[in-house]
């Protein structure tokens, strides 16, 4: 009973500095905005060279999702559904979920390992004793680029999926999907809200993986046991956040459909 | 105890801190003229580093005052706090080098950070700097590439990148061959006089550091245990300084930390 206690109290510490520790990156925002060159640099560390992971992933997700669908709907004649099934699988789940577990595992772990790293070495203490704030030099153009990145990559990973080197290539190349229907069966039925409710997914997404990695890294303990614990513990939790919040916002958007 | 005059520049009466039941300091006094280089020295782990870092504002005491250049140190606001911080540096013992910076970037880290000067003025600068310390050639090499005494001497000239009141050196010396070690020594000093600050060493290489100041504190149990010129300290009979400057292994200072009889803990038999 007393280990349950003890458990519940450090969870609800925990959440209570992490929600402080993300208002003081919300607010340290618009300050690292003044500086687009910090962001731009990180942009290309956390979202540029994400990108083979995610034109890689796509389009083998994209190729299965193919293989598999058309198995199926070849049964009941309706093969030429192929492309809408393999769009709308995408955009409105396997885009945003699969480029955010990625993601968490690419950018994230690296987030934290870096700033880890960095608190562990002293330049975070550095920094401070120089008058410089880490949280609106290092940390917040780093949110700002894993932020702005989750988005793309995940648009990315759904063309991926989709086109020519993806579900395309399987059903249209090599199964002998009409491309025409292909891609009229597209145009018919994916609608503006699935591709909006995909983006809006993928930014809630990216938000709370940068949150854990930042603070996770931010508040690791100076050894190297401290920046190998804030990696794992930004993988485990950025991925079971992602599945569990990923049903909820599916249960809202698509409620009543 | 050295009385504080108008010329002191850093003021510490009765500092009590402690890190969980660990007690740290225990009522000390300490007070650093200006223009001075002052040494604070004793054993590993007795609070040196914890000293710089309350001095800096990056820890609050549990009790005492803490007065740097009149302003009340803990009682700083974080705005206030980063105000001070601009006029003070502190180096530390590894250096904290920013490792995705190269030696430029690093020295002009403080003077982009703090300034609006044009960058060919930086420029100008961060080669001053670097030829104060020897290191104007390794401008492009990154941390990883150069010497633990390199990278001591990049940290100085960024540490004097903005010409500061007070410079705050962390252990300067550890680790050093004797060559850089005087090197580092020399450049402490030459630094403090040609810049007219303020130098606070704190350390355990006896005679490197009592070779370069002015003022030297000897703490021990969280208390000063002597102060006075190099000189001073060098004839003092005292049985604790004697030890510390012998590197006597046992004596006032005792070697083991306090455990139960050696024969019991064995045995088992210790609580």
């Amino acid at each position: 009973m007393r280990h349950l206690i003890d458990v519940i109290v450090g969870f609800l510490r925990g959440a209570g500095r992490s929600t402080i520790f993300f208002g003081a990156v919300l607010a340290a925002v618009p300050v690292a905005l003044a500086r687009p060159r910090l962001i731009v640099q990180q942009v290309y560390a956390v979202g540029v060279l994400s990108m083979v992971i995610i034109v890689v992933s796509g389009s083998f997700v994209g190729m299965v999702l193919a293989l598999q669908g058309y198995r199926t709907l070849v049964d009941f004649g309706a093969e030429e559904s192929l492309g809408v099934f393999v769009a709308l699988v995408t955009v409105r789940e396997l885009g945003p979920v699969v480029t955010a577990l990625l993601f968490a595992g690419r950018a994230g772990s690296a987030l934290a390992a870096e700033i880890g790293l960095m608190r562990a070495t002293d330049q975070l203490s550095g920094m401070e004793m120089m008058a410089v704030d880490p949280v609106r030099r290092v940390v917040a153009p780093r949110f700002i680029a894993g932020f702005l990145s989750m988005p793309l990559l995940a648009a990315i990973f759904s063309v991926m999926a989709i086109g020519w080197a993806g579900g395309h290539l399987i059903g249209v190349q090599l199964l002998g999907v009409d491309a025409g229907s292909y891609w009229s069966q597209i145009h018919a039925q994916v609608e503006f809200r699935d591709v909006w409710n995909g983006v809006v997914k993928s930014v809630v997404f990216g938000t709370v993986i940068c949150w854990i990695a930042v603070y996770y890294g931010y508040h690791a303990l100076p050894t190297s046991s401290g920046v190998s614990d804030a990696t794992k513990n930004t993988v485990v939790l950025s991925s079971l956040s992602i599945l569990a919040l990923d049903f909820v916002l599916t249960a809202f958007m698509f409620e009543g459909v | 105890m050295s009385t504080p005059s108008s010329d002191t520049l850093v003021r510490i009466r009765g500092l009590h801190f402690r890190f969980g039941p660990r007690v740290i300091f225990d009522g000390a006094d300490f007070a650093f003229e200006r223009g001075k280089v002052t040494a604070v020295m004793g054993p590993s782990g007795i609070g040196k580093t914890t000293l710089l870092r309350i001095m800096g504002g990056q820890y609050k005491p549990d009790a005492g005052t803490v007065h740097v250049d009149g302003l009340d140190v803990p009682a700083l606001s974080r705005r206030e706090l980063f105000e001070y911080r601009k006029r003070l540096a502190l180096m530390f013992q590894n250096g904290a080098l920013l490792t995705d910076l190269n030696v430029f970037d690093n020295v002009a880290f403080p003077l982009r950070e703090h300034t609006r000067l044009p960058e060919s003025m930086i420029a100008d600068l961060v080669l001053m700097k670097l030829e104060a310390v020897g290191l104007r050639g390794a401008r492009d090499l990154f941390p990883e590439e150069c010497s633990g005494g390199m990278q001591r001497r990049i940290a100085f000239a960024r540490a004097v990148a903005l010409d500061p009141m007070m410079v705050m050196y962390d252990e300067p010396f550890t680790g050093q061959d004797p060559m850089n070690l005087g090197v580092l020594a020399r450049l402490v000093r030459k630094l403090n006089d040609a810049l007219g600050t303020t130098s606070v060493i704190v350390s355990h290489d006896v005679a490197e550091t009592l070779d370069i100041s002015d003022y030297v504190y000897l703490i021990s149990d969280g208390k000063v245990a002597a102060e006075g010129t190099p000189e001073q300290i060098r004839a003092s009979g005292e049985g604790s300084i004697r030890q510390f400057l012998k590197g006597e292994a046992d004596g006032p200072v005792p070697f083991h930390v306090q455990a139960p009889e050696f024969k019991a803990d064995i045995m088992g038999e210790a609580a």
